[in-house]
């Protein structure tokens, strides 16, 4: 995520000179690098699971339902597996489920978005009304009917997912889009006899980056806690480790009514606090794109230097 | 009156493209859920009944087209076969038996949510960078971010379970007759609290944030200024100058919610085993009982669209510039 979030900008040239701040202004600022520092450890932890829990995680052990000890830092399941390990596992499916769920939702997203923008007229009423349709259906209960109808498995809550959240991100992101096509330097490359694909994708698109890179946050978000969300149900691939899953078990084991809160909490906080990262490193992408929002360098009182971080 | 025909046309064809979902589904979807389900099932039912099912679900040779008239035909007079899971029960039945606890469970937890937030945004916006400004924003989303069903989980361990503050499960106490006395009316209020308290922790935030952006700006008007110069009292000018201007957005957001509502009431449902709507089209998941969760998905969807067209109407009543153009 966070390489991600530091090379994804920089390959178009049309924002050269603004990316260098952009940058700059992250790695500037508090939110980001909280944000950034949280994503990268989880994002170590995921690559390093195989290594610091060699073997299946999911491995039946005689030794239920422990205590937090020093041998097992989180305790075990009623299955006897390592609590510990569970959550550093899964978090290689939940982090590559919403990262590809973020990426290809937004990436739906841009399409429909510069396409509405772009033609107008005939395509953007159709798309729009595409678009309005897929955000009035209730995403859960589409959600549930989806996941039941096609066969469990990994590939199937991404795309059920996919079908669920692009819908959000086209929106923002056409409208958006919108206002950068009344823009005179638009016009200017329409007349230039620039082709429809090079405008869209070298004109438009480099110009809203900060929306796109909020909207794909945005939809990774959704990813992760939806794909939790689907798992806790049981409508995921129960056999693989994932945060969701982990709590679909602790449920069915009944973890928390025989009072093991310690299966039960990890996994949760876990998902929280990647949110959490993620809408941090949001807000701090809108503070530096946004001058509105931007805060004064003024040497300030104490009292408003905690009202701008309110915000 | 325009605004009003192109929106009901709008909510016709989302309505017609979920018809369209629910009639593709089983017919298009690998594996032939179908046949697993009647394969469950079979000894259970009249061949008649089985027979109707087939033509429900599209497991028969006819053209698809002609299928499709049909379905279209059963939708519209209230056909929606029988359920699986609860047999002989008529699906219509057992979604008419339901809903109503979703719309209590999702209409209180709304309007708590709704009228508290709005509250909370206007006095952030009217104090900024007071207590309520800067120190309730940040608590909400660190809440909002944990995942919903984890939340609930854990308010039923500690407020049912741990404290046995609150009963844990269903909408009402098993063996009480539901009836119009105190006592049944008590009960279902005590199984309401925990479940609805949970919807609106986590969604107060988006409530609270949006008024206060809005109100921001509101509050920057000339009339604000005006208010203030003419020495109005500063409850009247936050209410009825300030407050009154920001809340459409709000109405909007009324509408949106109301999907959330059934959309997050499943999970809600769920972790408390609560009777309405969203846990029945789990159980129907599970039991593998399509016409059922078919029913269900549709009445969702009806209930969804019905209540964005009554809040776009409502929008009409408010908004002047709405009805000039």
């Amino acid at each position: 995520m966070t390489t991600a979030l530091l090379k994804q900008p920089t390959p178009t040239p049309a924002v050269r000179k603004p990316n260098r701040s952009f940058v700059h202004g992250l790695l500037s600022n508090k939110k980001a690098l909280t944000g950034m520092a949280v994503m990268f450890i989880f994002i170590a932890l995921a690559l390093l699971a195989p290594v610091l829990f060699p073997g299946d995680p999911s491995r039946i052990t005689a030794m239920a339902s422990l205590e937090p000890s020093a041998e097992h830092w989180l305790g075990t399941t009623a299955k006897g597996q390592d609590v510990l390990a569970l959550t550093v596992h899964g978090s290689r499916s939940s982090l590559f489920v919403g990262l590809t769920v973020g990426v290809a939702s937004t990436f739906i997203g841009i399409l429909v978005g510069l396409a509405s923008a772009y033609f107008g007229k005939f395509i953007d009423e159709a798309l729009s009304l595409v678009t309005n349709v897929f955000l009035l259906l209730p995403g859960l209960p589409l959600l549930v009917i989806l996941a039941a109808f096609l066969p469990p498995g990994l590939g199937t809550v991404i795309l059920v997912l996919v079908v669920t959240g692009w819908a959000g991100s086209a929106r923002v992101l056409r409208s958006q889009a919108l206002s950068i096509r009344s823009k005179d330097f638009v016009a200017a490359a329409v007349v230039s006899g620039e082709r429809a694909g090079r405008i869209m994708f070298r004109e438009i698109l480099p110009n809203m980056a900060s929306i796109v890179m909020g909207t794909l946050l945005a939809c990774v978000i959704y990813g992760i806690g939806a794909q939790a969300g689907l798992e806790f149900l049981g409508l995921g691939d129960v056999s693989t480790v994932s945060w969701g899953n982990n709590l679909f078990w602790a449920g069915n084991e009944g973890a928390l009514l025989t009072g093991s809160w310690w299966v039960f909490v990890p996994s949760g906080v876990c998902i929280a606090l990647v949110a959490f990262a993620l809408a941090l490193i949001n807000y701090a992408v809108d503070e530096v794109t946004n001058p509105r929002l931007r805060k004064i360098k003024t040497p300030k009182t104490p009292a408003t230097a905690e009202r701008s971080a309110a915000k | 009156m325009r605004f009003i025909l192109r929106r009901l046309g709008f909510y016709l064809i989302a309505f017609w493209a979920s018809i369209t979902l629910n009639f593709l589904l089983p017919r298009f979807m690998p594996g032939d859920p179908v046949s697993r389900m009647f394969a469950r099932s079979q000894d259970r039912m009249q061949p008649e009944q089985i027979e109707a099912l087939r033509k429900l679900l599209g497991v028969d040779d006819r053209p698809i087209w002609e299928q499709y008239i049909d379905y279209l035909h059963n939708i519209f007079t209230g056909q929606m076969g029988v359920s699986i899971s609860r047999f002989p029960t008529p699906v219509t039945e057992v979604i008419s038996s339901q809903i109503g606890w979703t719309l209590l469970l999702g209409g209180t937890a709304l309007v708590v949510a709704a009228v508290v937030g709005n509250l909370l945004g206007i006095l952030a916006a009217w104090r900024r960078g007071g207590a309520i400004d800067s120190a309730l924003p940040p608590v909400l989303v660190f809440i909002g971010s944990f995942p919903y069903f984890w939340l609930a989980m854990g308010a039923l361990y500690l407020f049912g379970v741990v404290l046995g503050w609150f009963p844990i499960r269903h909408a009402f106490t098993d063996g009480l007759e539901p009836a119009f006395t105190w006592e049944f009316i008590g009960d279902v209020g005590a199984h309401l609290v925990l479940p609805a308290l949970t919807i609106v922790l986590v969604s107060i935030g988006g409530w609270m944030l949006g008024m206060r952006n809005t109100m921001i700006a509101t509050n920057s008007e000339d009339y604000i200024t005006m208010a203030e110069a003419k020495g109005l009292r500063p409850g009247r000018i936050m209410l009825r100058y300030a407050a009154r201007n920001a809340m459409l957005p709000s109405v909007t957001s009324f509408g949106m919610g109301l999907g959330f509502v059934v959309g997050g009431a499943l999970l809600t449902e769920v972790v408390f085993a609560y009777p309405g709507v969203g846990y029945q089209l789990l159980n129907a998941v599970q039991g593998l009982d399509y016409p059922l969760m078919q029913g269900l998905f549709l009445t969702i969807t009806a209930a969804v669209l019905l209540a964005n067209f009554l809040v776009d109407i409502l929008y009409v009543r408010l908004d002047p510039r709405v009805r000039s153009n």
